[in-house]
């Protein structure tokens, strides 16, 4: 088997957080991410879930070195980036690219979209002449479904759905070879969500191009992502290709998540959860198995032993004491 | 490529139109600026008046029969009289009031000008670059403007002078260097939150240097506080220069300036009112327009806030 595009080992990244001198309460560590492991082959779309405040943001801005990674290895196409310092970390840049959740934050409000498109196609030297820059914001704005003469206004002139569909154009334009997608249709309207997301995917089936798709709606996911990585409190806890994760829920948390998903039945009984009860702290994770708290298959083990990871076949792996015990898999 | 919606008919219709068109025609944010910056009636008023203001202080000595050094020997401490061309009257010493108050004008927008453009330009790059890199960079820095801000500011014009001899665009500088430390203050909170923004992400994930970041995607939306402060610095540069003319560090007599007219001309307002009166209009005029203008600026730059 050739290597993947992208192989994580053991990343970590930590925070610390307070602080110890003068007037603080002492410097606490928050492990955001707190060794995964997980590979993206060339064109595989693989999704990253969990819920909020689970780190799994954290590991897309880690990817893309908006955060220092604390600990562990990125092999992007065999090299491990994350020795690279800035500079030899740019040219890269180009090649692993990040779409943004809130399409009205992440457009510079005083520059045209001709000028926020250029400016990637000029720092990476992909465009010699002016004409060829607009030549080639005009292919790329045509390729999201927008106008081309759309590229002389200004973010202001544009809805939520246009906006992300011009964050989805300046990621396109440096034709990368992996996008992280840190929750990309989260932010907009329903109605909308589901054109953006089309977009993406036909987009990733024409170019194919890897990506990281981070959410934390297991029904978008479903919607385009080869395989899915479940992530509780900086930890996988359940990977497995779709069909796996959807017809065989291993780990209860990805069960919970996938009872969790609202189904367009009015008035149908909802099901008890199985699981109550708040995430525990990232600063002060609970010993053994992270989620045995609120876990209904909870023993003894769980409380004291971290669970190994147990390969289910099919590249179905599950980190829990319990895998043989299961609930009957929902009807998702 | 064929493009996944299939209209490669009207990629290649604008590639054409590309051909004979050099730029697409478009509002830049400058001319929509503009734009709404003149259907403000008091920014425009407030433009016309500074205009009409800065005109005449620096064109209108030249057609006075006075000038602002020149003493009429036969009319000293007279209020205004038309038929001996003292329009706005003579002070103590018999100069005319209205070419002095003129003198004093230019000065004055001279010294705000020069001084807040300088502590423009260092109190927005210094507050940004604290702001951008942030940790131990901005804690060392903004200590360093804790310090500057705790040292009382006449010392530094006196050192200054006492180096360079006295002049008055050293003055002008040396004003402008320490009222930047609230614009770098206001930068650096700004730009804190700024960072955080996505489009500044995104711009470190397309790997723009932190120069550019700064110049390019911070400085530009710093626009609306910066305008709103540099109005109010202006007055406050007016204000200043009186104080330091007063205790003799700033313009010397014969050359005279708003502050020192005012100043000079409440020592004798009872007796001879014109002396406090004159000045005095002219830069409430100023200040009032210069604070509708800053208004008008911040709402015309600012498309977020329509």
């Amino acid at each position: 088997m050739t290597d993947p595009l992208l192989d994580i080992r053991d990343l970590k990244v930590h925070f610390r957080i307070g602080k110890n001198w003068p007037f603080g309460s002492g410097v606490k560590t928050l492990k955001a991410v707190d060794g995964i492991d997980l590979a993206i082959d060339m064109g595989e779309v693989v999704s990253l879930v969990g819920e909020s405040g689970c780190g799994k943001s954290t590991v897309g801005r880690a990817l893309t070195r908006l955060e220092d990674a604390t600990d562990g290895e990125v092999r992007f196409k065999g090299k491990n980036v994350l020795d690279l310092d800035r500079n030899g970390f740019r040219p890269l840049r180009a090649d692993i690219q990040m779409i943004f959740q809130d399409p009205f934050a992440s457009l510079n409000p005083r520059l045209t979209i001709e000028q926020t498109l250029a400016e990637p196609l000029r720092i990476h030297g992909l465009a010699h002449s002016a004409r060829e820059a607009r030549e080639k914001i005009a292919k790329v704005l045509q390729q999201v479904g927008l106008d081309p003469s759309v590229m002389t206004r200004h973010p202001h002139a544009f809805s939520g759905g246009q906006r992300q569909r011009i964050g989805i154009a300046r990621v396109m334009i440096l034709s990368p070879k992996l996008v992280i997608a840190d929750e990309p249709v989260s932010a907009l309207d329903v109605s909308i969500q589901a054109q953006v997301l089309n977009l993406i995917r036909d987009l990733q089936r024409e170019t194919g191009v890897a990506m990281l798709f981070i959410s934390h709606d297991l029904g978008v996911v479903r919607h385009i992502s080869d395989r899915i990585a479940v992530m509780y409190l900086g930890r996988i806890v359940e990977t497995g290709p779709k069909s796996e994760i959807f017809a065989n829920p291993t780990h209860p948390y990805t069960r919970l998540l996938l009872r969790s998903i609202p189904r367009p039945v009015p008035n149908a009984q909802r099901k008890r959860l199985g699981a109550t009860g708040e995430p525990a702290s990232a600063t002060n994770p609970p010993p053994g198995c992270a989620f045995h708290p609120r876990c209904p298959l909870a023993t003894e083990v769980c409380r004291t032993k971290t669970p190994p990871r147990i390969d289910l076949g099919q590249g179905h792996i599950a980190a829990c004491h319990h895998t043989d015990q299961r609930e009957a898999a929902p009807a998702a | 490529m064929a493009g996944i919606t299939g209209k490669d008919v009207v990629l290649t219709d604008y590639a054409k139109k590309l051909e004979t068109l050099d730029a697409p025609k478009g509002r830049s944010l400058t001319q929509d600026a503009l734009r709404r910056l003149f259907a403000n009636k008091a920014a425009l008023v407030s433009i016309f008046l500074l205009t009409g203001l800065v005109l005449i202080a620096f064109f209108g000595p030249y057609f006075l029969p006075w000038s602002y050094d020149a003493v009429d020997w036969s009319n000293i401490r007279k209020p205004p009289n038309f038929e001996a061309g003292h329009y706005f009257g003579t002070d103590q010493n018999g100069r005319d009031l209205l070419a002095r108050a003129m003198q004093g004008t230019q000065m004055s927008i001279i010294v705000a000008v020069v001084a807040t453009f300088v502590s423009v330009v260092i109190g927005v790059v210094y507050g940004a670059a604290s702001g951008y890199f942030g940790g131990r960079v901005d804690a060392v820095m903004m200590r360093f403007v804790d310090i500057m801000y705790a040292l009382p500011y006449i010392l530094f014009v006196i050192i200054l002078v006492v180096i360079f001899g006295r002049s008055p665009v050293l003055l002008f500088v040396g004003i402008g260097a320490i009222e930047w430390l609230t614009m770098a203050r206001i930068v650096r909170g700004q730009t804190l939150s700024l960072k955080e923004r996505e489009f500044v992400e995104a711009a470190r994930a397309g790997g723009a240097r932190p120069f550019t970041i700064i110049m390019r995607h911070i400085v530009p939306n710093l626009t609306g506080p910066v305008v709103i402060y540099a109005t109010l610095t202006i007055p406050e540069i007016i204000i200043t220069e009186s104080f330091l003319s007063y205790l003799g560090l700033g313009v010397q007599e014969p050359q005279t300036s708003l502050g020192t007219l005012i100043s000079n001309g409440s020592q004798v307002a009872e007796a001879m009112p014109w002396l406090l009166i004159f000045p005095a209009i002219i830069l409430v005029t100023m200040l009032l327009c210069l604070t509708y203008l800053g208004d008008g600026l911040r709402d015309a730059l600012d498309p977020k806030d329509r």
